[in-house]
């Protein structure tokens, strides 16, 4: 049985939007799907013109469709944007090496720049040898934390003045949900805005903070893009991992729950007087942070000392600053 | 018995001896005419799978975010485990629970 596209009541419908329920073709799903990104964009005046955006690339399949539907906006409706790749080589062999192999195929496919920066240039570690040193215990939080300040470091060697990712909306609706069982109210309050960076860190944005993930996988896979996609070959975390399952099995049964997630924490009000911490600089780095040093550096300092439980303790926002350095990260910006 | 060619992709393939493409023949149940995608899903379950089943299948379905799609129609329009698969067909597994 061939059922018609709702919309141009003319092809064959190969998919159903979960945003809408609704049946359309190929065509009217590429239409749709661009110009709800281009509304986003728009709608929250994500860009100005002459801004350079560094979109964080890291091979797989979100940031590639974020690369290309950049490239393709920014044609299409005159941006005036100055668009890079940025990727970050965590030091991961057989996993990242693999996927930013995609990214160089990615820069000459979309002929956006790319700069790709390395843990090892940075903090003088790559991921293999943290993993050798502490384990697979703590290593995503090494990763995690290593790798926000090393976009934005890398995003300053590019001098851009705008930072996107991939981020869709199962992610964000993850992240709400996460952020509530661990009851971290400070990042459930920014978790969900589509733009951070009042701060004074680099604006960063999710242009695909309303888009399904399943709907960034059909456009990929009906316009066959290149992307790469293997797990991590350290990521147990598992606490993510039960948030996501949870997410897509509501997703199943009502796909309209994504969303809903995401516009309840948009509406969240947070209490006065709920503690907050302070945001001020690193007093070894100068990167942002709401301690005397930031994560990244008491994390280092463990490592290079060789106490590598330093930071990683269950005491969330009690990071003491250890004295003597034996290493400072070596910064590009 | 149906001629059907399988493909995974989007990390699934791993769970297949890391081979994307099969062209495999499916027997259809006892004293039906057709073969579903649940009969396929029991097939490639009993003959093709090599490892951590539940990374593919969930109860009697697929695990929630991995995409199903019958000759490149999401399977969501043509009535999920109940859609009848042909001699030639071409169905396609996409994994989305992987990072992007």
């Amino acid at each position: 049985m061939v059922r018609k596209c709702v919309l141009c009541d003319e092809r064959r419908a190969v998919l159903r939007r979960p945003k809408t329920h609704q049946q359309v073709c190929k065509d009217c799903f590429f239409a749709a799907f661009e110009d709800e990104v281009h509304r986003t964009i728009i709608d929250n005046r994500l860009f100005k013109r002459g801004d350079r955006v560094a979109i964080g690339a890291s091979g797989g399949k979100d940031s590639t469709v974020l690369a290309y539907i950049m490239k393709l906006l920014n044609d299409r409706h005159g941006y005036g944007l100055d668009l890079f790749l940025l990727s970050i080589d965590e030091g991961i062999t057989g996993y990242r090496d693999d996927s930013l192999e995609t990214v160089k195929r990615n820069e000459e496919q979309y002929g956006i720049p790319l700069k790709i920066v390395s843990y090892k240039e940075l903090y003088g570690w790559t991921m293999d040898e943290i993993v050798r040193e502490i384990g697979r215990k703590n290593n995503c939080t090494f990763c995690g934390v290593f790798r926000r300040q090393a976009l934005d470091r890398g995003a300053a060697a590019l001098r851009a003045t705008k930072m996107v990712t991939g981020h869709n909306a199962d992610d964000v609706a993850e992240t709400v949900l996460l952020n509530i069982l661990r009851g971290d109210i400070a990042r459930l309050s920014r978790c969900a805005a589509i733009s951070t960076g009042d701060d004074g860190a680099l604006p960063r944005s999710k242009p695909f903070k309303y888009t399904y993930e399943k709907e960034i996988v059909m456009y990929a896979y009906f316009k066959k893009l290149d992307y790469f996609s293997t797990e991590c070959i350290y990521s147990p975390n598992a606490y993510r991992g039960f948030a996501r399952e949870y997410v897509k099995d509501l997703e199943a049964i009502r796909p309209q729950a994504i969303l809903d997630i995401i516009r309840s924490a948009e509406e969240f009000r947070f209490s006065l007087t709920a503690k907050m911490p302070e945001q001020g600089t690193c007093e070894r780095c100068g990167y942002i942070s709401s301690q005397r040093w930031c994560k990244a550096c008491v994390l280092l300092e463990g490592l290079n000392k060789g106490l590598p439980q330093l930071g990683v303790s269950k005491s969330r926002g009690s990071a003491k600053a250890p004295s003597a350095s034996s290493r400072t990260p070596i910064f590009l910006a | 018995m149906v001629e059907i060619n399988l493909e995974f992709s989007g990390g699934l393939e791993l769970l297949f001896g890391d081979v994307k493409q099969h062209k495999v023949q499916v027997p259809a149940k006892d004293g039906a005419i057709q073969v579903l995608i649940s009969d396929l899903l029991v097939w490639i379950r009993g003959n093709l799978l090599k490892e951590r089943p539940e990374m593919f299948l969930k109860g009697d379905s697929v695990r929630p975010g991995i995409l199903v799609l019958i000759n490149d129609c999401d399977w969501e329009l043509c009535g999920r485990l109940a859609s009848p698969v042909e001699d030639g067909d071409t169905v396609v597994f996409i994994s989305t629970l992987h990072g992007g």
